[in-house]
């Protein structure tokens, strides 16, 4: 018998609407109201000057470890932007333009970053699941919201986000491969940023491209340019209303790189040349869609300098309103379980006795003076 | 009242949640059209259709994973591990995730779901099939964890843990499924999580242990009572957590000996936990040291070896004598 090829009944495709220079295809361009675009714009600008401040936060030891978005604001707000506020979206952790698009206070990321659970609970009612540091590991729970939102019949979906080195793991897998065989209504937008710490994207995968794995699931693939906010809004668009027909989930590979480092406790120098970066610095995301809107004259030289005011003063009043936050130790306790079990009852006692006992101040394991003082209130 | 076995009575529990709670929905692999590989799921795809009985891909990880993404969305997923010795390739999950959402978000995101795990040893299957991990699950801040002895509690404990607003580990001792019936009310019952069972009362000695172990102690106690006319107080723990303290603190400080039994591993076991409790509240009235009759610290063996590996009534009435000899 001679052999014979296997005709796949899957696609790949790639597609860019915007490119950096401010050429737009008309044919693919999306319908989006001024309104709108002037939103996406601030909401983008946002997103970079909240990443700005958060590393110059980071360097004055004022929050934790920061892992910063620089360079992905495009590939992260256009799925959004392209679902409704009930559908769900599940991040990674390189979402902040999405996350803030939800709606979450900026003071909200802060304190995720500064070390706080408040930054982990989503605004009241909100179809949003916090950040998720396991990598991957959300896949699966994004897969199992999109197939309640099936088997619920509500008509929602699941816009969900991994990065390049995610499509490793096991829950990668596991996680589209139950979403396409429940027909789950989810967008998966794996972040290519090219590098997973260290590891180059051709060292995660020696597929040609991330899109192409949706074809063993059974799936279209979609790889799009994710520093063209047009090009991600009318892929999630297409995929969002696919997916609310029955069509299934759609997995869009966003092909855009991390300008920044992984996170504040890593050196790229190590590991990337600068002249890569650099090859990327033309292709940014923000400086394209700015000769889009005021090519489009949505955005005007003076409403941008007033907006980027207006969002510095922002950010500067959520850093303060943060800094006021004082976390409740005994939460922890509370939040265990519904309700708190005998045990916990027992060593929620110990706890209040030892919290009285510092007299508010203690040291942290590392030997910084922890000023424990704002606990006390706490105690009843 | 029917007589019913644990495989009959784990059933009944299901229908009954299947029945009373739209929202409900058993999903593992194998449990639709094959009715679970120990019938557990018997008659339930027929009765409640696909939606509510799925059989999933061979993918545990993705079991109990999707499940957390259903309870967002307002569904209860009753998740079938179909041995415990696979609910590894969702501990991943379970640790990560499951027992920390509620925490995360204070409240605003939570997993209840049960995850059923068959356990231990007693059924001949071949390796991985076997042992008993409890420990590692009880382990784990923001679990509960369930395990029935008998057909009655078995059906009013796993209605319990479906109704709990945490994720509950439902520890199966597979070895009881079809042992042994006992009568089972008609009516839906459901039971305390948390709370033990002194199932027998004495003056000479504390008995303590749960799930398969339960079988070996009551042959114990007899034995006990009739060679060498002890009176032996047994306490079936039905839960590790919550783990009932006071039920524990009451017979130990009551009868001054106590012997701690499961099939676990020694090792960082639950009988150390039990032990050092009773050490913390109870070392005044304690007349003896306490013994462990538990698994050794090895690796589980395959099931010819398995009956000396594990405990039985005679590990037990050797460690009750020694205790109340000392």
């Amino acid at each position: 018998m001679p052999r014979k090829k296997i005709e796949l009944e899957n696609i790949v495709e790639n597609i860019s609407i915007l490119d950096q220079d401010g050429n737009v295809d008309k044919a693919l361009e999306p319908k989006i109201s001024n309104d709108d675009l002037r939103r996406l714009f601030r909401a983008m600008t946002l997103a970079r000057r909240y990443d700005e401040r958060m590393l110059k936060l980071q360097r004055q030891g004022r929050i934790g470890t920061y892992g910063p978005a620089l360079g992905q604001e495009a590939a992260s707000l256009g799925p959004v932007y392209a679902i409704n506020k009930d559908d769900w979206f599940v991040p990674s952790f390189r979402e902040p333009a999405a996350t803030l698009w939800r709606g979450w206070p900026i003071d909200k990321l802060i304190l995720w970053w500064g070390g706080n659970e408040f930054g982990a609970t989503p605004p009241d009612g909100a179809h949003d699941v916090p950040i998720c540091v396991p990598v991957a590991s959300q896949v699966q729970y994004a897969a199992g919201i999109a197939w309640g939102c099936k088997l619920k019949k509500n008509g929602g979906v699941a816009v969900a986000f991994v990065g390049d080195g995610g499509t490793s793991e096991g829950d990668f897998h596991e996680g589209m491969n139950c979403a396409a065989i429940f027909g789950a209504p989810l967008i998966l937008i794996i972040q290519n940023n090219q590098w997973a710490i260290s590891l180059p994207r051709k060292k995660q995968t020696a597929s040609q491209t991330l899109a192409q794995k949706a074809i063993s699931y059974g799936l279209n693939g979609l790889q799009v340019d994710g520093n063209d906010i047009l090009a991600m809004i009318y892929a999630t668009r297409e995929a969002v209303d696919r997916a609310r027909k029955g069509g299934g989930p759609t997995i869009i590979e966003a092909v855009t790189y991390r300008m920044g480092v992984h996170t504040t406790a890593d050196d790229p120098k190590k590991y990337r040349t600068e002249d890569e970066v650099d090859c990327w610095k033309p292709k940014c995301p923000l400086a394209r869609f700015w000769l889009y809107v005021k090519a489009k004259g949505v955005v005007t030289e003076k409403d941008r300098e007033k907006m980027e005011e207006e969002i510095q003063n922002d950010i500067t009043a959520a850093i303060e309103r943060a800094e006021q936050y004082a976390p409740n130790p005994l939460e922890p306790f509370e939040h265990c379980f519904a309700e708190m079990p005998l045990h916990l009852k027992r060593q929620l006692k110990e706890f209040k006795a030892y919290l009285a006992a510092t007299n508010g101040e203690t040291s942290s394991a590392d030997g910084n003076p922890e000023n424990l003082a704002g606990y006390s209130k706490h105690l009843h | 009242m029917a007589q019913l076995t644990m495989a009959k009575a784990l059933n009944l529990a299901l229908r009954e949640a299947l029945q009373e709670d739209p929202t409900t929905l058993i999903m593992g692999q194998d449990v639709g059209q094959d009715e679970g590989v120990f019938r557990i799921t018997e008659n339930l795809l027929k009765d409640f259709g696909a939606d509510r009985v799925v059989d999933f891909p061979v993918a545990e990880s993705s079991i109990v994973g999707l499940a957390i993404g259903l309870c967002f969305t307002g569904i209860k997923p009753i998740c079938e591990m179909q041995f415990s010795g696979f609910g590894y390739h969702g501990f991943h999950q379970i640790e990560n995730h499951i027992s920390r959402f509620r925490n995360r978000t204070r409240g605003r995101l939570t997993c209840p779901m049960v995850v059923r795990m068959p356990y231990g040893a007693g059924i001949r299957a071949i390796e991985h099939h076997s042992e008993s991990r409890e420990a590692i699950w009880a382990h784990l801040p923001g679990l509960k964890v369930v395990i029935p002895s008998g057909p009655r509690n078995a059906r009013a404990l796993l209605k319990a843990s479906i109704a709990d607003p945490d994720p509950v580990i439902f520890y199966e001792p597979k070895a009881c499924y079809r042992a042994f019936k006992e009568e089972v009310p008609d009516a839906p019952e459901s039971m305390e999580i948390g709370k033990a069972q002194v199932v027998r009362e004495g003056s000479d000695v504390t008995i303590i242990s749960y799930g398969a172990s339960m079988r070996p102690v009551l042959e114990a106690a007899d034995e006990l009572k009739d060679e060498y006319q002890l009176d032996a107080e047994l306490i079936d723990l039905l839960s590790l957590v919550p783990l009932d303290t006071e039920t524990i603190m009451a017979s130990v400080r009551k009868t001054g000996r106590c012997v701690v039994v499961h099939e676990a591993p020694r090792n960082c076991g639950p009988a150390a936990e039990i032990i050092a409790r009773i050490v913390e509240e109870s070392l005044e009235f304690l007349e003896a040291p306490i013994e462990r009759v538990t698994g050794y610290d090895l690796v589980m063996p395959f099931f010819n070896l398995e009956r000396p590996y594990l405990p039985d009534a005679t590990k037990v009435v050797l460690a009750a004598r020694k205790v109340v000899n000392y």
